[in-house]
């Protein structure tokens, strides 16, 4: 019972990380038909500036409000998408509209090498550690279980994120004309939608998610390069499983995923490292574009 | 005579490659020698793209290439090179049989990322092995030939000679494959894989040979690198050496064999002048060529030389 | 009841609440043409999906030379010498005429495609120009797909159906694209070649007067259903093809 208690927490904790991280990877290939590899990117440079920004918030006398370093998290990510989003889209991206995926995705793993060693010449080599968000919140005890109080704060921080993600789409009205862009974006555009400003915001929202995850993971790890090469296979593991596009896939993908993790953690730890790729080979297996990918039949 | 003009070329550049190894420099020979076992790998990964798909895990079978080879080497004490790569190549070989079939129904970033997948999760095995060195990886030692163990500059060159005949001969071959029917038949599957299917040829069998082909050639150039190189880690299956087998495919394009290894060369001298001069920021600097390549040079260095010689006649 | 080359019984075909075919059954002897009528969405293409394996009926069986084929992969039964052209020309843009005909010629040929043969081999072009020629396509042996005109398009798509040992040829909607002045030549072109080669033929056509030119029996397709199979002229003056079809008598 304890076991299964343990893999079931133990998973949530991992998948609400999971979804964190590849939403917003899924988000941008709905609207762009781009598989962004600079997503992990993204997420690096988020943990990287919430390093800088809650260093420099303690370094400033934060210790009086400790807890406002949750805030300098929230405001990296928010730079990232700021900074980056629009360099991004606007200066690359767009040129690329409508070619060969792959094609695509060369272009952003060109990006991913240019930022990786971009970070280099910023951060430097040198680990950086942001630990006290991570200790605020305390422990939590669940039967004879120990926990962070902070990873529960990340699970907090996933269902706030899907939640925030789904009413944008599916309850406003930016939401229903994001929707019909991911459906067809060149009939938006004879009906009059803005097809370039969706673009350059669903691409922020991408790089807000993914430095997000960042941000919120750096207080958890020593922050140092290479970071984001993990990040965004696990994340492409999850979105493929999900069906490429699909908000409520990543939130399916990422429990699936989680769970399956945490099961093999306590259960075959040997089969850890595969237990993903495991799953979305029997996921593919039987549903060759993932769980819930928009299908095109071809008329003929 | 059939594919005379393929076999007179092939003559030509093995003179011509060969006759290097009397005037390269020492580091210059390793240099290419490295070059031409990893554009064994990008060879491959050319063949499949003729097919529409771009394998982003092709490390797989060149780490798979290097360990087996290492491991048979440390474990039996076989030393020559010639077995070695047979050895190699046929494991591969069955690798490549068994994965080839179940990739062929996938196309666009679905492969792509299958085969990542596969290739990660070899690097994590590795990583993880420790009686096989886990992360440090292995070492091997010098090989010999069919009896001769030579040492010295007499070794660096016999294993440049030895690259430079199977890269001819594996190129030549692979010339003949893209120039026959069932490598036109590739093409068309690549434009129009429901015309290819209406015709009654099976989709998945052309995916499978190709994917095959890159597994072999993958496992030939991962032995040649590691006896080369004296050491094999799991990095050999990382992604990032993946990325830039791919990055070597899509500099070199389709049209033309020699470019692969063209390409491959450029890469290794820009990565060791990079290494002199800017050693931080080598990424950097073949993310922007990358870019380059695919804004400036969509079709590839290949289209270069055929474009060339279409404007000659 | 005499059986023909193709005998359709009983064949049905739902996409979601939509019925693309109904009980369908259909009888086609040796070397007849037959064509297909009805307004779009009847279930023309459907039918032809179907007996060329693209889709697989949900009931029913297709028989053919004493086989049912309904489910078979379109590659298998086009191995049994079931061709087809398609209502788009499926063609392969970046190779050229020529090309693409080789493409056909060395999957058809009497050897398997071979991984050594040049596919350029000077034979294997003869036979290519030679098909070309039959369809009068060969002049425009070396352009690229997109550059050529709907009606050699669709030419092309037919003869690279035609390069192997066709007995059944069905034509999904041949003169759709074509120019109007172009339509009688391209079928007099397809008809009288096919049954040169004695091939049974099935065209889905909307124009009548290609209908009661070329073919010598008529089936009309209604809401996924055949709402009459007969002569040309009997199909035409039906009543319920009238309404339903053609829209009013001829
Ligand atoms: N693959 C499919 N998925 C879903 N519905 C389909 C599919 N193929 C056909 N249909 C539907 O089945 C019905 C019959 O279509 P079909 O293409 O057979 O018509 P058709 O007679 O060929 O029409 P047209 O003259 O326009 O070519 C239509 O309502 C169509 O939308
Ligand atoms: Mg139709």
């Amino acid at each position: 019972m304890d076991l299964i208690a343990t893999i079931l927490v133990d998973g949530l904790i991992y998948a609400g990380w999971l979804f964190i991280v590849s939403v917003g990877l899924t988000l941008v290939f709905g609207v762009l038909n781009i598989l962004n590899i600079a997503h992990g990117s993204l997420y690096a440079i988020g943990a990287y500036a919430s390093a800088s920004l809650v260093g420099a918030y303690f370094a400033a006398g934060g210790e009086a409000f400790p807890f406002g370093s949750y805030l300098a998290l929230i405001l990296a990510a928010v730079l990232v998408a700021v900074v980056l989003g629009p360099l991004l889209e606007r200066g690359l991206l767009r040129y690329f509209y409508g070619r060969d995926e792959v094609l695509n995705v060369l272009v952003t793993y060109a990006v991913f090498l240019i930022l990786e060693d971009v970070m280099k010449l910023i951060w430097g080599v040198n680990p950086y550690f942001v630990y006290e968000p991570y200790t605020l919140l305390g422990d939590v005890e669940i039967g004879p279980l120990f926990y962070v109080g902070y990873d529960f704060a990340v699970i907090a921080a996933a269902i706030i994120v899907g939640l925030a993600v789904w009413l944008t789409l599916n309850r406003t009205q930016v939401g229903k004309v994001v929707l019909a862009v991911i459906h067809d974006a060149e009939i938006s555009q004879t009906m009059g939608v803005n097809v370039k400003r969706i673009y350059l915001g669903a691409f922020m929202a991408g790089a807000f998610l993914a430095a997000l995850g960042g941000a919120l993971t750096a207080p958890m790890i020593s922050v140092t390069p290479g970071l984001g090469v993990n990040v965004i296979i696990v994340a492409f593991a999850v979105v493929i499983i999900g069906g490429l596009g699909s908000v409520p896939g990543a939130a399916i993908g990422a429990l699936m995923v989680g769970i399956s993790r945490a099961a093999s953690v306590h259960l075959v730890p040997e089969a850890e490292l595969f237990i993903i790729y495991f799953v979305m080979a029997i996921v593919l297996m039987f549903r060759p574009e993932g769980l819930f990918a928009k299908t095109q039949a071809r008329k003929i | 005579m059939m594919h005379l003009p393929v076999y007179v070329s092939a003559i030509i550049a093995f003179v011509l490659l060969a006759a290097g190894s009397l005037v390269l420099p020492d580091w210059a020979m390793f240099l290419f020698a490295m070059a031409l076992a990893k554009g064994l790998v990008c060879l491959g990964i050319v063949g499949m793209m003729r097919g529409g798909v771009v394998s982003f895990g092709q490390g797989l079978y060149y780490c798979l290439g290097a360990y087996t080879a290492t491991l048979v080497a440390n474990s039996f004490g076989v030393s020559d090179i010639f077995l070695l790569t047979l050895i190699s190549a046929a494991v591969c070989l069955a690798v490549g049989l068994v994965f080839g079939p179940l990739l062929s129904s996938y196309r666009g970033i679905f492969f792509a990322m299958l085969s990542l997948a596969l290739s990660m999760v070899l690097y994590g095995t590795l990583s993880k092995m420790s009686f096989i060195g886990g992360t440090d990886g292995l070492n091997i030692g010098a090989p010999t030939f069919l009896g001769w163990a030579p040492e010295g500059r007499p070794l660096q060159t016999a294993l440049y000679i030895y690259v430079v005949a199977i890269v001819v001969i594996a190129g030549a071959l692979m010339r003949i494959y893209f120039d026959s029917e069932q490598g036109l038949i590739t093409l068309a599957m690549r434009d129009n894989e429901l015309r290819v299917e209406y015709l009654g040829a099976s989709v998945r069998h052309v995916m499978t040979y190709n994917y095959v082909f890159g597994a072999l050639l993958g496992g030939i150039g991962g032995t040649i690198a590691v006896l080369a190189l004296g050491h094999v880690d799991p990095e050999f299956a990382f992604w990032t050496t993946s990325g830039e087998f791919v990055f070597v495919a899509i500099l070199a394009g389709y049209l033309s064999v020699p470019a692969v290894f063209v390409a491959a060369i450029i890469l290794e001298l820009v990565r060791s002048f990079s290494n002199l001069y800017f050693p931080n920021t080598w990424q950097l600097a073949l993310g922007i060529f990358l870019l380059i390549v695919i804004v400036a040079l969509p079709g590839g260095l290949g289209s270069l030389i055929k474009r060339s010689k279409e404007t000659d006649t | 009841m005499s059986t023909g080359l193709l005998e359709v019984r009983d064949v049905q075909k739902s996409f979601g609440a939509v019925t693309a075919a109904k009980d369908i059954s259909v009888s086609v002897p040796k070397g007849a043409v037959y064509s297909l009528i009805g307004t779009n969405g009847a279930g023309k293409t459907t039918f032809v999906n179907m007996v060329t394996g693209y889709i697989k009926p949900d009931s029913g069986v297709i028989n053919f030379g004493g086989q049912n084929i309904a489910g078979l992969a379109p590659r298998q039964i086009t191995r049994l010498g079931i061709h087809r052209s398609f209502q788009i020309a499926q063609l392969c843009n970046e190779l050229t005429v020529e090309e693409n005909m080789l493409v056909a010629g060395a999957i058809h040929g009497t050897t398997k495609p071979s991984f050594l043969r040049p596919a350029h081999d000077k034979s294997a072009r003869e036979r290519a120009i030679a098909t070309l020629e039959r369809f009068n396509i060969a002049e425009h042996r070396n352009r690229l797909i997109p550059e050529l005109s709907g009606g050699v398009k669709k030419l092309l798509d037919i003869a690279m159906a035609m390069a192997g040992e066709t007995q059944i040829m069905l034509l999904d909607e041949p003169t759709s694209g074509v120019a109007a002045d172009e339509k009688f030549p391209i079928m007099d072109l397809v008809i009288n070649a096919l049954k040169a080669e004695g091939v049974t033929v099935i065209f889905v056509e909307h124009d009548m007067d290609i209908v009661t030119r070329y073919s010598e029996r008529v089936l009309a397709f209604y809401d996924g259903q055949i709402i009459a199979d007969d002569a040309p002229d009997e199909v035409l003056s039906d009543p319920e093809v009238q309404r339903y079809v053609t829209g009013g008598p001829a």
